[in-house]
């Protein structure tokens, strides 16, 4: 297969994806805000801690597990659709959920 | 005269005296000061496990209550500098100074695993004994809305360390 073949194969299967976003969730008064509801594999959740202590996101089934200091902002690329509750494991009481769906492109496709 | 006595503190299984003993409705500047004071002593039972313990479940629990009560306290003082309050010592912060010196004493003759588990059972009684009083008399007790505020914030972040120190506890069975 020449280069031109592979190219045409990768233009083929890109047809109709959209860009992956980059949703936002502060942190805040000891609580995270409301999850997106929009979010599809693939795109990205950026959280900002505002508080004066750190953070952990950390998703319950181990997907993820990222430490958030004070004033900074963390991004994570969620690279599988599904339903990922997550906490902060210094402060367990802190708790949240993110729904992420299969990219159009996918369904039909197994 | 309202009179108010939230439990004691636990140290080392052994009820010490009441923490928390108000004759009268505690001022803003005595709220700051017992708030202040409670977050500086955890912060001396944290640096005690850190030169006592050798278990890396306990130090990260010690250096976590080491950060989030110096952040705490730091924002405290920032708060009385702006609102020009001058916290105000009183029995109550006299109370709960001399329960913790006696609950390090206890701690101190203890070492290794013995150790690991007095502090973190003093860190599940101390964190619930505090904030029943950040719930029950020092938020409903202060007058100014930031003070209040940061109280507020103030128990669900113990409130998170009281759930993290009771997962602490039931890893090191």
């Amino acid at each position: 297969m020449t280069w031109l073949a592979l190219l045409a194969a990768f233009a083929a299967g890109s047809a109709g994806r959209t860009p992956a976003k980059v949703f936002t969730i502060t942190i805040s008064e000891m609580a995270f805000s409301a999850a997106p509801t929009s979010v599809v594999a693939g795109d990205a959740i950026e959280w900002t801690n505002r508080d004066v202590v750190a953070h952990t996101v950390t998703a319950k089934n181990g997907a993820w597990d990222v430490t958030v200091a004070p004033g900074k902002t963390v991004r994570i690329t969620m690279k599988s659709a599904g339903t990922f509750d997550y906490f902060c494991r210094f402060h367990p009481n802190m708790t949240s959920r993110i729904v992420v769906k299969r990219p159009k492109w996918q369904h039909g496709n197994g | 005269m309202r009179r108010q006595i939230i439990a004691g503190v636990i140290a080392t299984g052994v009820v010490t005296g009441a923490a928390f003993a108000q004759s009268a409705k505690p001022s803003d500047p005595e709220i700051a000061h017992i708030a202040y004071t409670a977050g500086a002593l955890d912060v001396e039972a944290a640096k005690q496990a850190l030169a006592k313990s050798r278990n890396p479940l306990v130090r990260s629990f010690a250096e976590e209550m080491l950060r989030d009560h110096e952040a705490v306290n730091r924002q405290a003082l920032d708060l009385c500098k702006t609102l020009n309050v001058t916290p105000a010592d009183n029995d109550t912060s006299k109370s709960l100074t001399k329960a913790a010196a006696d609950t390090r004493a206890k701690l101190a003759t203890l070492d290794g695993a013995a150790f690991d588990r007095a502090y973190v059972a003093n860190e599940i009684a101390y964190h619930k004994t505090v904030n029943g009083a950040l719930a029950t008399v020092l938020i409903p007790s202060s007058s100014n809305a930031e003070l209040r505020k940061l109280l507020q914030t103030g128990l669900k972040l113990f409130q998170g360390h009281e759930l993290h120190a009771e997962h602490t506890a039931a890893q090191l069975k």
